[in-house]
């Protein structure tokens, strides 16, 4: 692992002494260097060991500081799962470690989507719960008592932790250990990845980027190798990331888009056709075990780009093959031609054959709202609701990337100079993550490691460039006085040297900067991690009067209300986005969630909340619901309640019942709660849900009862009776509301 | 010494109708029973928590020729279930220098007692010979014995509850006067069974004086009062002692706390509670006190999806008190589930014995004040490798062994397992358990961590000097 050759003559110390004399380093570049050096001579460690111990030390420092950037959220609330996602991977995994991994994957899970259910093992992706109980049972061979939450807190800090190591060894398989280095130290600490993998937010992007960076460093050493091993290694990590996140979807579309551009530039070599071929196919049939994706490789039209340059990379292998039979070049120019031509035909025909026959199906859309950010704000409002699938603005590329912005362009720069097979693939990963990042916000997590990665050979490069500078003009003086060993570099440099005399200053002064913008890019990740990233989004905390910490712990209050004082089946009605908590914390019945895969019911639901209490009493007792929860934020001033979210359900209700129409709840094309709002606003279940007898509570001094702090406004509505639901609870700050549906009156 | 009955039996379900009529005491008369005849019999009920405590004072006159050493108690059937506890003492001296001396009760059964009549027998000190007498107090306390009417209540109502019992102590022996008193926790008493000279003065019922009654004499009374106090009923409490002889005591306490007042129905008002707390949920209640042992440290609070952060923990030399809030005010019928976890210095309860055993001496009982344990579970973790585990406890529970495997754990750790039903506060007395334990083996773990590491380290050397490849 040590010793490499390095492709550019560098310092002396990189250049690994040999190994015949450990007791002095004949690489006499590096003898006159310091004084330590004596130190270290004495403790009779070779160049290569110390530059290996040194490593070490480093890599092992970046993984304890990757994994304990993250725990910020762990020391200011607890050990506790963050957000809504999280909380059905949590629930999932707890069944796992509780029932088998045979239950599991035949679960059908009848909690949730009310009354059509769930069929778990099909419909997620097991890698990140397969991962944890693995730890856990792990764990508990060695008996350790640890909890399966702690477990599934931690997983996303250690998995971050090991893809340091990836990008260790991808940097220093595309640039050299350096680049390795910086890279693994850029990434550990990068909010853009942070904002996945803190303590908690046990989610499928947290294992899935360590999948993701595994699976293209892999795939790069196999085509820098052309070794099957690696390809077969490439093809596991593929399997790995299928299981663990639908992002896979990038990786199968970038190594064939990759393969394409080297075939393109006449980069095409027996490694290439090794590794891809293997990688392809192996990854193909593995991916194949995973019930949610099952066939979608040979049947969607995703992964079709992906078949095609399979069949291209054949095609150049015979052409490749014919060529080195024909000996005359016209005859081979002409069958070139035809082959060419009949290739792309037949694979056209095939494709429109099954295109047409329905046998691929079409682009979904959300793959088209990433290639187009436009289309899913007009076609499927459900996705365009999510906040993290809107397009990123410029401040949060800056906040989650800070200097790597620029230091990106500067890595392409050097990428570009020193083009191999290694290189190319990292700028176009760059390149199409950083344009999905653009498209949609969460993407950023995606584009993190290919901006790590550039940043890093940016930074390594430079500063190996500037300390060479500096160290060579240190060594000329001595050189010319005490020894004459590096003659022929020390007078090239001096050469340089004399044309430019301020050189070592200048390169002094930027070496500077470069450790001031490095150590400002530290400083801001840490505050970022700490002031934006480490919120569980469960518990809020505020500032209160006197400066003090005030906790609002409303959201477990409700669900563990839920999950004690309520019949077992009782079914609980709410926005999709708290389904996943009220399941797995409330330990209920739910009617949708947060794996929105029937937009229908979410519509029905969403149909129920903006219509008149009577029409939504009938929705409610179709669907069978007992409770109706609603989140209200006028009493804290909590702005990401229902009542901000609800021309959302107006619109996804709207799109499947036309009954339910956007104008009817707006005033001008505004949106207001107060006595100017609309008529049928002022009605609807929701209104009435949030605002029922809030009319006589006064919230803030010097202003009228009923004024909603969070819109700061009175309430235009505040006499609310309710004819077929009941206030069930309400939490202490207001912030869940939860209404009993009556039973059907007597008719007599 | 307290006594306390299996609840092994049948459930009884008997209506409760003796006659006064005198063949019953002949027909059921035993030997002992006959010779001895309570002078004075003073019976006060303190209705004002949930669990009825009743102070029993009887003036005992042996008039037979025989001495007599056991002193019977009748119980109703349907009391045996809510009996949780009896003492009893013996007095001694007079007004100022009065001493109680603690006397022995145990459950015994009397063959063909009316109506399937529950008995206690109190072994006395001395027996007691011809034309003495004695004067005992009888403490004993029933659980579960206030039934809600009505049943279910809103939000604004208070909670009233029926206390059922007999105007006359049920007693198989000749009671020559006795009176009864009742308090209720306020004056607002809705009803209760008149009988002669019933009389009823603030919080106070009497009922009494009544003269010569013969044995087995029941009158059946039923109070119809309010009771607003919190009816915290631990309907499960796992208590997880684990003994670490590196100085720590850490404990775990594992609630199913319920409300077993009156059910709450139809809707529950934030805006009421918080803005008229006087008339809004008075039944109901949110905070509960746990008694710690002074030197808690680490304590936690939380339940099965995290830290529950209404809590507050006053410490002083004497004492630890931790105000618990569950998560939302329970009303009736509402449950909630929670974890206690605390740590105490180990000194504090763990002894050697003069035989060179170890024991810890640990008090029995729910640190919650004033609510029931319907199920008490106490598992003392013993350290891995103790021996021969033995229990002393102040009253009979059943026991069985169990093991744990803990951090590091090879061969597991020894559970001793008490399990109680029923217990309430005056439960709290200390219980000891022995054992041997080598100190040898508190270097175990830390051996086999030390073991683990160097292996590592010898194996990153090995693997450093292997070259493993296979051309050169």
């Amino acid at each position: 692992m040590v010793g490499k050759p390095q492709p550019e003559p560098v310092n002396g110390s990189a250049k690994s002494g040999p190994s015949q004399s450990h007791l002095a380093p004949s690489s006499s570049t590096l003898k006159p260097d310091l004084l330590s050096n004596f130190s270290l001579k004495s403790l009779k460690l070779k160049t290569k060991q110390q530059e290996l111990l040194i490593r070490i030390a480093i890599l092992c420092l970046v993984y304890i500081l990757a994994f304990i950037t993250r725990l910020f959220s762990v020391l200011r609330y607890e050990s506790m799962i963050h957000e809504f996602d999280p909380y059905f991977n949590y629930r999932t995994t707890l069944f796992l470690t509780q029932k088998g991994f045979y239950e599991f994957w035949n679960w059908f899970d009848s909690e949730s989507w009310y009354p059509l259910g769930r069929i778990i093992g099909g419909t997620l992706y097991p890698g990140l719960m397969v991962t944890a109980a693995l730890i856990y049972w792990s764990l508990r061979f060695l008996r350790f008592a640890v909890h399966i939450r702690e477990v599934c807190v931690l997983t996303a800090p250690f998995f971050a932790s090991n893809t340091t190591l990836v990008a260790y060894f991808f940097g220093k398989e595309i640039w050299d250990s350096g680049a390795g280095l910086v890279a693994a130290a850029l990434i550990a600490i990068c909010p853009g990845y942070i904002s996945r993998s803190v303590a908690g937010s046990y989610d499928n992007e947290g294992v899935a980027i360590f999948a993701l960076l595994l699976t293209f460093y892999l795939f790069v050493k196999a085509v820098n190798t052309g070794s099957l091993a690696w390809a077969l290694a490439s093809a596991f990590g593929y399997f790995y990331m299928v299981s663990a996140w639908g992002g896979y979807v990038f990786i199968i579309n970038l190594i064939p888009l990759y393969v394409l551009v080297l075939l393109v530039t006449g980069r095409y070599s027996m490694r290439l056709y090794v590794a891809y071929n293997c990688m392809y196919v192996l990854g193909m049939l593995l991916a194949m075990q995973i019930r949610f994706v099952g066939f979608q490789h040979v049947q969607s039209g995703e992964h079709m780009a992906a078949m095609g340059v399979f069949f291209l990379i054949q095609v150049f292998y015979f052409l490749d093959w014919v060529k080195h039979l024909l000996s005359d070049a016209k005859l081979f120019q002409a069958f070139l031609r035809i082959t060419v031509t009949s290739a792309i035909g037949v694979g056209g025909i095939a494709l429109g054959l099954g295109m047409a026959s329905g046998y691929i199906s079409p682009w979904t859309g959300r793959f088209y709202s990433l290639l187009d950010p436009t289309y899913a704000k007009d076609h499927i409002p459900i996705i365009a609701s999510v906040s993290e699938h809107q397009p990123t603005a410029w401040s949060s590329f800056m906040f989650d990337f800070h200097i790597l912005l620029f230091l990106f362009p500067a890595g392409l720069y050097f990428c570009f100079k020193r083009l191999s097979d290694a290189t190319i693939f990292i700028v176009m990963y760059g390149l199409t993550s950083m344009y999905f990042a653009g498209v949609m916000v969460r993407l950023i997590l995606v584009a993190t490691p290919a901006v790590c990665l550039i940043s890093a050979i940016a930074v390594s490069a430079t500063i190996k460039n500037l300390t060479q500078v500096v160290r060579s003009n240190n060594k000329v003086p001595q050189a010319g006085s005490s020894k004459g060993t590096g003659s022929s570099k020390g007078s090239s440099k001096v050469s340089i040297d004399q044309s430019q005399p301020f050189q070592r200053n200048g390169a002094i002064a930027l070496l500077l900067g470069a450790f001031y913008l490095l150590s400002k890019y530290a400083t801001h990740c840490t505050w970022v991690t700490s002031e934006a990233y480490s919120s569980p989004s469960i518990v809020l905390a505020a500032r209160g009067a006197h400066g003090n910490r005030v906790i609002f712990d409303d959201y477990r209050e409700a669900y563990f209300w839920l999950r004690q004082n309520t019949p077992p089946d009782a079914k609980v009605m709410s926005w999709w986005d708290y389904g996943y908590q009220i399941t797995a914390m409330g330990n209920r019945t739910v009617i949708v969630d947060n794996n929105t895969w029937n937009n229908t019911h979410i519509a029905t639901v969403g149909h129920a909340m903006s219509s008149y209490e009577d029409e939504a009493y009938d929705i409610m007792r179709s669907l069978d619901v007992d409770y109706v929860l609603v989140v209200f934020g006028g009493v804290t001033g909590y702005s990401s309640d229902d009542i901000n979210k609800f021309l959302w359900m107006v619109r996804i209700g709207g799109g499947v019942f036309p009954v339910i129409k956007e104008p009817d709840y707006l005033v001008n094309g505004e949106y207001r709660v107060d006595k100017g709002a609309a008529p049928k606003m002022l009605n609807c279940l929701m209104y009435k849900l949030s605002y029922y007898r809030f009319g006589e509570l006064t919230t803030e001094y010097g202003k009228p009862p009923g004024y909603d702090r969070a819109r700061g406004v009175e309430i235009g509505n505040k006499d609310i009776k309710l004819e077929y639901l009941e206030e069930a609870f309400t939490t202490s700050n207001w912030i869940v509301r939860i209404y009993k549906v009556k039973p059907p009156k007597n008719r007599w | 010494m307290a006594a306390e009955l299996r609840l092994g039996g049948a459930a009884l379900i008997l209506a409760l109708l003796f006659s006064i009529s005198s063949h019953c005491w002949l027909l059921t008369a035993s030997s002992s029973s006959q010779d001895l005849q309570i002078l004075n019999a003073e019976r006060r009920i303190d209705l004002n928590s949930h669990i009825v405590k009743v102070f029993l004072t009887l003036k005992i006159e042996n008039t037979g020729t025989s001495p007599v050493s056991e002193v019977l108690l009748a119980f109703p059937p349907t009391d045996i279930d809510r009996l949780a506890l009896v003492k009893a003492a013996v007095t001694a001296g007079k007004r100022k220098k009065k001493t109680y001396l603690p006397l022995d009760v145990k459950p015994t059964e009397i063959p063909d007692a009316p109506n399937g009549a529950k008995f206690f027998s109190i072994s006395l000190l001395n027996p007691l010979g011809k034309d003495e007498n004695a004067t005992l107090e009888v403490l004993y306390v029933l659980t579960h014995s206030l039934e809600p009417f009505p049943m279910e209540i809103s939000q604004p109502e208070s909670q009233l509850v029926y206390y059922r019992d007999s105007a006359l102590l049920l007693s198989p022996y000749y009671v020559k006067q006795q009176t009864t008193f009742i308090k209720t926790p306020s004056t607002k008493v809705e009803s209760f069974t008149r009988l002669e000279s019933t009389n009823r003065v603030g919080t106070e019922l009497k009922y009494g004086p009544y003269t010569n009654r013969a044995p087995y004499s029941f009158s059946p009374i039923i109070v119809h009062f309010e009771n607003n106090n919190p009816f915290a009923v631990v309907e499960e409490l796992v208590r997880e002692v684990e003994i670490s002889h590196w100085g720590n005591l850490q404990i775990t306490e594992h609630y199913k706390l319920v409300h077993a007042g009156a059910r709450h129905k139809g809707v529950f008002s934030r805006v009421e509670y918080q803005s008229r707390p006087a008339f809004s949920g008075v039944s109901s209640f949110r905070k509960i006190l746990a008694r710690l042992p002074p030197r808690v440290h680490s304590v936690y609070y939380r339940d099965d999806i995290g830290n529950i952060s209404s809590s507050h923990l006053r410490t002083d030399y004497q004492k630890s008190e931790l105000e618990i809030e569950p998560r939302y005010p329970l009303f009736g019928g509402w449950k909630a589930t929670f974890v206690i976890g605390y740590g105490l210095p180990l000194q504090d309860f763990l002894f050697e014995s003069s035989d060179g055993r170890r024991y810890l001496n640990f008090s029995f009982g729910c640190p919650l004040a004033d609510t029931v344990v319907d199920k008490l579970t106490i598992k003392v973790v013993l350290p891995e490798g103790s021996k021969e585990p033995y229990v002393v406890t102040p009253f009979p529970v059943e026991q069985h062994l169990e093991t744990k495997y803990s951090y590091l754990d090879v061969v597991g750790r020894t559970v001793v397992v008490l399990e109680k039903k029923n217990v309430v506060p005056e439960h709290g007395s200390p219980f000891q358990v022995y054992y041997n334990f080598k100190p040898i083996f508190m270097l175990a773990e830390p051996l086999m961590l030390a073991v683990a590491f160097f292996l590592f380290f010898v194996a990153s050397i090995a693997y450093m000097h292997i070259d493993l490849t296979l051309s050169k």
